[in-house]
């Protein structure tokens, strides 16, 4: 069963590494686009799929990271071994306030207090008439990686694909952990987790913070990919996409939604061509496979090949309409 | 700043208030009975500011406009609720909020296709221009406080309708439970597009109202929406009256915010704090209470 899943693995990564630079630079572009909210949205699962959170404010942490990221290069600090970790520090930081007082929340109020901290954060952006306000700022160049200059595009691609695999181990290594099934195992029912001696509300900041940091890089890639930020990156819409990015490729997976993410660009940059209004078109592709669909491509795949399959997520929701819980009586205390 | 500048500013923000009031109650609503998170709203607003602007070229004239595009928004919810809402009562919130955010997304895109992506204004209907003097040495133009009168009006008639009627007993039993309502003869579906029109509507009042003030434009909603959710947040999901009360405090607080804070603070962070200030009072509320001050529902 895994050595398909291996085999499956094996053929992304080929394809990822072998046909960008054959397709050009817009194609090259087009990859690391994909691996980068690919990478957001792995973050956005670590806390989805993993941890039960459902999180409307991803982007926000995203956006600090390129933030951090762009103004850093501004300032002349064009080294990434310095410029991306001191990103990722921020970010993480900013995971830390906003973690803090959300996770005091659960279900229905954390979708919308995450939602809110994210737009305090696109506000504040906004604010920052020293750095373009609405309008963003751009970027001089990109940062060089030590000696090596990452202005060239391949090149550029190639570290990226280097970090989003490097970020999968670790988020596997995570996952896996004995912390990873304490998560999991509050995820799945945290009074049963409380009593067994693992305060819910510490792991769930930790792995918050460590989501956070992971779309901060993601945000300093992008800073760096686009050579320009703006609050754009924080946009409340971009949190809801990088959802949909983990929901159409599969959730509570790490490979999941990264293939979400290459579908939701390739979705939009094939519209593109026909039609400025593809939003009407993702729109109901998105309801349609929240009603109709029980799975994404990934576990699709998954299942189709025989490798492996994939649950749904189990979300942190006290208030969900249980029908079973309905007719029991107590059983929902 | 004079007294009469800041009577102003709180008629203002009791006005606001109101108008989030409007938005809220439908999410609390919609929420506290059929357990659905509905980003939706936010488009029923922007709806409710472009049918008015369809109306009233079609017609030329407010007094059939409005009726119109409340029609229009309500069928819209009717619509809405049969076809996208009711396979979401029994999912989870996860799908819930996709499925909604996908739905906001569709209507930004669509009201772009049909009206263009310019933003409209919409004039004051002309029997409600002018101002009158509320205070000596202040005027305030009469059309924001028939917009308030109306939302009080409006709110009044939620009101009575939830605790005097027999249509609100169901809603309480059916946000009480489901299946016994369900049980006893009532038809629970029919229940429910009535609740999700109800609020529909009230967002569509709102947006209506709001529409010569703010402008008609793609995603208009959205902000909106976003503090709505602050408000149903500070005043605890599924309480109507946490609703109004959060959504005073949020009116209020960020229209005076707006006019207080460059008093104090003059720096280039000032702009910053202005747009931050509702999203503190919200961090505050949290620091007090997990659940907001008028808790209907503990998880």
């Amino acid at each position: 069963m895994t050595l398909r899943r291996g085999a499956l693995l094996f053929l992304l990564l080929a394809v990822a590494i072998a046909l960008p630079p054959y397709c050009g630079t817009y194609y090259t572009r087009f990859a690391t686009q994909i691996a980068i909210y690919g990478m957001a949205a792995l973050s956005v699962d670590l806390l989805l799929g993993y941890s039960g959170l459902i999180t409307f404010g991803q982007a926000a942490l995203f956006g600090v990271g390129a933030y951090a990221a762009g103004m850093l290069t501004v300032y002349g600090l064009t080294d990434a071994l310095v410029t991306w970790p001191l990103a990722v520090v921020v970010s993480m930081l900013f995971a830390l306030a906003i973690g803090a007082l959300s996770l005091r929340t659960r279900g229905f109020q954390f979708i919308m207090v995450t939602l809110a901290f994210a737009q305090m954060v696109y506000y504040f952006a906004q604010s920052l008439r020293n750095w373009g306000g609405d309008d963003g700022f751009t970027l001089p160049q990109r940062d060089s990686l030590g000696f090596i200059s990452l202005a060239d595009h391949t090149t550029f691609y190639y570290v990226v694909l280097a970090l989003l695999v490097l970020v999968v181990l670790l988020a596997n290594r995570i996952v896996r952990s004995e912390f990873g099934m304490v998560i999991r195992g509050i995820r799945d029912n945290e009074r049963r987790a409380a009593a067994v001696g693992f305060p819910p509300y510490p792991y769930k900041l930790v792995i918050f913070v460590i989501a956070g940091g992971i779309a901060g890089l993601a945000g300093a890639l992008m800073a760096n990919h686009a050579k320009f930020v703006s609050p754009a990156t924080m946009s409340w819409q971009l949190s809801g996409e990088l959802l949909a990015m983990v929901i159409l490729g599969s959730a509570n997976s790490l490979i999941g939604p990264i293939v979400g993410a290459a579908f939701f660009l390739a979705f939009r940059d094939v519209l593109s061509d026909f039609t400025e209004h593809w939003m009407l078109f993702f729109g109901p592709l998105l309801i349609a496979r929240v009603l109709l669909v029980k799975d994404g491509i990934w576990g699709m795949l998954l299942r189709a090949t025989g490798a492996d399959k994939v649950g749904a997520p189990k979300v942190d929701f006290p208030e969900a309409l249980e029908p079973a819980a309905d007719s029991k009586p107590g059983a929902a205390e | 700043m004079t007294l009469a500048l800041l009577v102003e500013q709180l008629f203002n923000g009791v006005q606001f208030g109101l108008m989030l009031f409007l938005m809220a109650v439908g999410v609390t609503l919609v929420f506290g009975i059929m357990r659905v998170i509905n980003l939706a709203q936010g488009s029923l607003f922007m709806l409710g500011g472009y049918f008015l602007m369809a109306a009233l070229a079609w017609t030329g004239s407010y007094g059939l406009a409005i009726p119109l595009a409340f029609i229009g928004a309500a069928l819209v919810a009717v619509v809405l609720e049969i076809v996208v809402l009711r396979p979401l009562y029994r999912r989870g919130p996860l799908d819930q909020v996709l499925a909604t955010f996908g739905l906001t997304l569709f209507f930004n895109e669509a009201v772009t296709v049909i009206w263009g992506r310019e933003s409209i204004p919409l004039s004051i209907p002309p029997f409600l221009t002018g101002s009158i003097e509320i205070i000596p040495g202040s005027v305030y133009p009469i059309y924001r406080l028939v917009i308030t009168a109306v939302a009080i009006v409006a709110g009044l008639l939620l009101y009575l309708l939830i605790a005097r009627t027999r249509v609100g007993a169901l809603i309480r039993a059916g946000s009480d439970n489901r299946e016994i309502v369900a049980a006893l003869g009532i038809n629970i579906n029919l229940l429910y597009t009535l609740i999700f029109a109800l609020s529909a509507m009230l967002a569509a009042l709102a947006g209506i109202m709001m529409g010569p003030l703010l402008s008609v434009e793609p995603g208009a909603g959205d902000p909106i929406l976003i503090l709505a959710l602050v408000v149903v947040v500070i005043g605890g999901i599924g309480s109507v009256r946490g609703a109004l009360v959060g959504a005073l405090m949020v009116g209020i607080f960020d229209t005076l915010s707006r006019v207080l804070i460059p008093l104090v603070v003059q720096t280039n962070a000032t702009s910053a704090l202005v747009g931050m200030a509702v999203y503190v009072l919200m961090a505050v509320v949290l620091l007090f209470s997990r659940t907001g001050l008028f808790a209907a529902y503990r998880g």
